[in-house]
C-alpha cells in the first residue's frame, strides 16, 4: 500500500510540477498517453515522460498490472486513446498481430540517432519499439541457510532439489522452494522455462502447429512436480507476488525470481533485516543436464501507436525518450532493472539477470500464436500439477486447446 | 387501455429492450459464427537486445486485403461451437466409442474445458440457490421474532456481506481460509491434519466457494422475506394461533404459502446471479480447481491473443443455458397468473 502511495504523491508532484517545465523535451505539442505494467522501473519511464508535460503538450500515464487487457483495444481507435504502450518482448507481439504500432524509423532518423543499436527492436528490418531493461528469473535465495548446512547455491534443478530436501530434514523450512505456479500465465511461464531448459522447441519446424508432447516436455513437468513437493500446498494460487511475501516471512529458501522483482525483497519494507539482509541472487538453474539454462530473457521497451497524427507520435517519441534519459537515473531508481541507458552501474542484485544473459539462455519466442500457446498451457496444466492426469495425457490436452483457438485465428488450418 | 395508448406506454421500455438486450445478442451470435482470416505468416529476422533470430510475423499488408474484402471476418457457421473448446462433438464421439464404461466416458467429457466449467456452474447454481431460500428465510424469520429496538442494527449487520464488493469480500474469506489464516489454522488444528489446504485441494474448493456464494446472497433472500413478512395477515396469524397452531404450524401453514410468490422471485434472481459465478473464481484464485462459464469468456478475452469469436460462442451458450435453466420457473409464474 505504501508503494501505491508513494507513486501516486510522485505522480501528483510530478504534475504539479509540470506547470514550471516548459517544452523541456523539445517538444511544442502534441498528447502523450501512457499504457503499461505497474512496477518500480516503468513508474520510473513513465515519470520521466511525464516530466515533458507543458503548455501545450499533454502527458498521462495509465500504470496497471492489466495492462495487456486494455493496450490493444486502446490503441484501436481512431485517433487512439494511448500513443505509447510499454511493453516486454511476449506482449508486443499482440500489437504487431493488430498492427496498431507504427515503424519508428523516421523518428529514429530525426530524434534518436543516439540511441544505441541494440536498444532497437527490429523486425523484418523496421524499428518497432525501444528496449530499455532487461528481466530474466534467476535463483534467488537465503545465504545465511544455505551456509549454516554447507548447501552451495544451486546450479541446477536437481542440485535445488536435494539442498531443499536436506533444508526440510533440517527442520529449517518445511516447505523450502518457492514458485510462481499460479494457475494461468505463471504456471505456463515455468513450463516454458523448464522446456526450453530441456532443450524443446514449441512448435514443428517452419510452422504454427505444436509439438510438445515429447519426451522434453514430459521431463519438464516431472522435474516441475518434484519441484512443488517442496513447495507450499497452496503453490497453483502463488503468482510471484505471493513467492516473494513468503520470502520475506522466511518461509521459503530458494526459488526462480524476477530479476526486477528481486529489489523489493531486499528493502527495508516487509521482511525484517535479518532476512532481508540475506535475500541474494544467483544465476539462472540448468535441468536434466542441459546447457541452455531453464529461462528466458526478457526485454521492455516502448511503441508508438499507430493511429495518431505525426505530431503526437513525434511528441510521444520525444517523451519516451527523455523517459529512459540518463537523468531518471539516481540512487533509488539505480536498482529498479537492469537498465541499457548510459551511466547504468549494476548492483549486486541485477547480477542474476547479467548471469542469466551471459549463459546464453533463449529470449522469450516472440511469435504471432505463442501467446495462444501460453494460454492454453496455464489452463491445461493445473491437471498435471494437482495430480489429476499423467504428463502426456496433459500436453496432449493443451495440444488440443492450442490447436482449436489456433485454428479459430487462423493459424492453422 | 385503449390499444394506442398502451403502446405509447410501453414504447420507452421496448425501445430500451431493443437496445441493450435484443441487439447485443444478434451482434454476439454473429460474431460467434465468424472468426479471423486465415493469417498470412511470413518468416523474418528479428533483432534486439539479445542478438537476431529467425522469428515469424503475420504480414499485415497480405492480410490487410482479406480483411477489407471481408470486414466481419471469414464465416464459420457452428465450427467454434463444436471446437474442442467449446461443445466438442468429435472429442465427445471419439470419448464414447473409446471408453470402457460410463465412469471413463464422464471423466473424459469433464476433461473438456467447457463440460469442466458447466459442471461446476450447475453445482454452484444448483446447491447455493436452495441454502440461500432457506438460510434467508430463517434469518428474516429470526429477526421477525426479536424486540422492535434491536431490529435496525442487526439488519444492518446482517446486509454486510450484500454490501461489500464480491471481489474484496471473497478476498477477506480467501486470506482467512489461507493456511495461516484464522479459518485455515482453526480447520487444521480442528482435524489434525498441520497439511491440510483449503486451497490445493478441488472438493475443498467447491466447498469454500460454495460457502462464499451462500454467504454473499443470504442478505438478498433475507431482506427480500423480511418485508414479505410484514405483510403477512395478522387476522389469519391470529385464528390460526386461536385454533392452537404451535408457532411451526402458523410457519409451515400460514408464513410460508403467503410468502410464496417471493421465494419464486428470489429463485429465478438466484438461478440467474448463481449462473454468472465471477468474482470469487478470480479472488480465491480458484481456477486450477474450478471455472464457470464467465470465467471461460473472462480467460477468452484476457490472454494475449484475445479470442473474441470463442467468447461470443461462449456468451451465446451461457444465454442459452440461462433460458433452460429459466423456463420452469417462468411456466410456474405464467401459470400462476393466468389461473388469475
Amino acid at each position: 500500500m505504501n508503494n501505491i502511495l508513494r507513486s501516486v504523491i510522485a505522480g501528483a508532484l510530478m504534475v504539479a510540477g509540470t506547470a514550471t517545465s516548459f517544452a523541456a523535451c523539445g517538444i511544442s505539442e502534441g498528447r502523450v498517453s501512457i499504457v503499461g505494467n505497474e512496477f518500480p522501473a516503468i513508474q520510473t519511464v513513465a515519470n520521466g515522460a511525464l516530466a515533458c508535460a507543458g503548455d501545450g503538450v499533454e502527458v498521462k500515464s495509465n500504470l496497471t498490472a492489466d495492462h495487456q487487457k486494455i493496450n490493444v483495444p486502446g490503441m484501436q481507435g481512431d485517433p487512439a486513446e494511448y500513443t505509447s504502450a510499454i511493453i516486454a518482448n511476449s506482449s508486443i507481439v499482440a500489437l504487431m498481430n493488430e498492427d496498431v504500432i507504427r515503424p519508428l524509423d523516421d523518428l529514429v532518423a530525426k530524434h534518436g540517432q543516439d540511441i544505441p543499436q541494440n536498444q532497437l527492436i527490429t523486425i523484418n528490418g523496421k524499428v518497432m519499439a525501444v528496449a530499455f531493461m532487461a528481466n530474466a528469473q534467476h535463483l534467488t535465495y537465503r545465504k545465511d541457510v544455505l551456509a549454516d548446512l554447507g548447501i552451495e547455491p544451486p546450479k541446477t534443478y536437481e542440485a535445488m532439489l536435494e539442498a531443499a530436501e536436506k533444508i526440510r530434514a533440517e527442520g529449517k523450512a518445511e516447505f523450502p522452494i518457492g514458485g510462481a505456479y499460479k494457475a494461468g500465465w505463471n504456471l505456463a511461464q515455468e513450463f516454458v522455462n523448464m522446456y526450453l531448459g530441456h532443450g524443446g522447441e514449441f512448435y514443428k519446424a517452419g510452422t504454427a502447429e505444436p509439438a510438445i508432447n515429447n519426451e522434453q516436455g514430459v521431463a519438464a513437468l516431472n522435474v516441475m512436480k518434484s519441484l512443488s513437493g517442496y513447495m507450499n500446498p497452496d503453490f497453483l494460487t502463488h503468482d510471484s507476488n505471493a513467492t516473494g511475501a513468503e520470502m520475506e516471512a522466511g518461509n521459503v529458501i530458494m526459488m526462480n525470481m524476477w530479476g526486477s522483482r528481486v529489489g523489493r525483497l531486499q528493502d527495508d519494507e516487509g521482511a525484517p533485516p535479518e532476512i532481508a539482509s540475506n535475500i541474494e541472487v544467483g544465476g539462472p538453474l540448468t535441468v536434466g543436464g542441459g546447457s541452455d539454462p531453464a529461462t528466458t530473457l526478457w526485454w521492455d521497451g516502448w511503441t508508438v501507436a499507430k493511429n495518431i497524427s505525426d505530431a503526437d507520435a513525434e511528441a510521444t517519441f520525444l517523451a519516451m525518450k527523455n523517459g529512459i534519459s540518463p537523468s531518471i537515473l539516481n540512487d533509488e531508481t539505480m536498482g529498479q532493472a537492469v537498465w541499457m541507458i548510459d551511466g547504468y552501474k549494476p548492483a549486486a542484485v541485477n547480477q542474476g539477470v547479467f548471469a542469466s544473459i551471459e549463459s546464453g539462455a533463449t529470449a522469450y519466442p516472440m511469435l504471432p500464436y505463442h501467446g495462444l500457446m501460453h494460454t492454453a498451457l496455464g489452463n491445461e496444466l493445473a491437471d498435471f500439477m494437482n495430480g489429476k492426469e499423467d504428463a502426456a495425457k496433459t500436453l496432449a490436452d493443451v495440444e488440443a486447446a492450442y490447436v482449436a483457438a489456433a485454428t479459430e485465428k487462423g493459424f492453422l488450418n | 387501455m385503449k390499444h394506442k395508448t398502451f403502446f405509447w406506454f410501453v414504447l420507452p421500455t421496448s425501445l430500451a429492450m431493443l437496445l441493450f438486450i435484443a441487439l447485443p445478442i444478434v451482434s454476439v451470435i454473429t460474431q460467434s459464427m465468424y472468426a479471423p482470416h486465415k493469417q498470412v505468416i511470413v518468416e523474418v529476422e528479428s533483432c534486439g537486445v539479445f542478438g537476431c533470430k529467425k522469428s515469424t510475423m503475420i504480414d499485415q499488408d497480405a492480410t490487410r486485403e482479406l480483411r477489407e474484402a471481408e470486414p466481419l471476418g471469414r464465416f464459420v457457421g457452428a465450427d467454434i461451437y463444436t471446437n474442442r473448446n467449446h461443445l466438442a462433438s468429435n472429442e465427445i464421439a471419439v470419448a464414447w466409442e473409446s471408453s470402457a464404461g460410463l465412469g471413463e466416458f464422464l471423466g473424459d467429457i469433464l476433461n473438456l474445458p467447457f463440460y469442466r466449467a458447466l459442471a461446476f456452474t450447475l453445482t454452484f447454481t444448483f446447491v447455493v440457490t436452495p441454502l440461500v431460500l432457506v438460510l434467508g428465510f430463517t434469518i428474516a424469520v429470526a429477526v421477525n421474532s426479536i424486540p422492535q429496538m434491536l431490529r435496525g442494527p442487526t439488519i444492518f449487520l446482517s446486509l454486510l456481506p450484500m454490501i461489500i464488493n464480491p471481489l474484496i469480500g471473497s478476498l477477506i474469506l480467501f486470506w482467512m481460509v489461507d493456511a495461516r489464516g484464522i479459518v485455515g489454522a482453526l480447520l487444521q488444528t480442528a482435524v489434525g491434519d498441520p497439511n491440510l489446504s483449503m486451497k490445493a485441494s478441488t472438493p475443498l474448493t467447491w466447498v469454500m466457494l460454495i460457502v462464499y456464494g451462500v454467504w454473499h446472497s443470504a442478505p438478498f433472500a433475507f431482506v427480500v422475506y423480511y418485508a414479505g413478512l410484514q405483510t403477512v395477515p395478522k387476522d389469519t396469524l391470529e385464528s390460526a394461533m386461536i385454533d392452537g397452531a404451535s408457532r411451526w404450524e402458523q410457519i409451515r401453514y400460514v408464513i410460508v404459502p403467503h410468502l410464496i410468490p417471493l421465494t419464486t422471485f428470489i429463485t429465478l434472481m438466484q438461478l440467474m446471479d448463481n449462473f454468472r459465478v465471477f468474482e470469487p473464481i478470480v479472488s480465491f484464485n480458484a481456477s486450477a480447481h474450478a471455472t464457470s462459464l464467465s470465467y471461460f469468456i473472462y480467460d477468452d478475452l484476457g490472454g494475449e491473443t484475445r479470442l473474441l469469436s470463442s467468447a461470443a460462442a461462449t456468451s451465446v451458450l451461457t444465454i442459452a443455458g440461462v433460458a433452460i435453466l429459466l423456463t420452469p420457473v417462468l411456466v410456474r409464474t405464467w401459470r400462476d397468473f393466468a389461473r388469475r
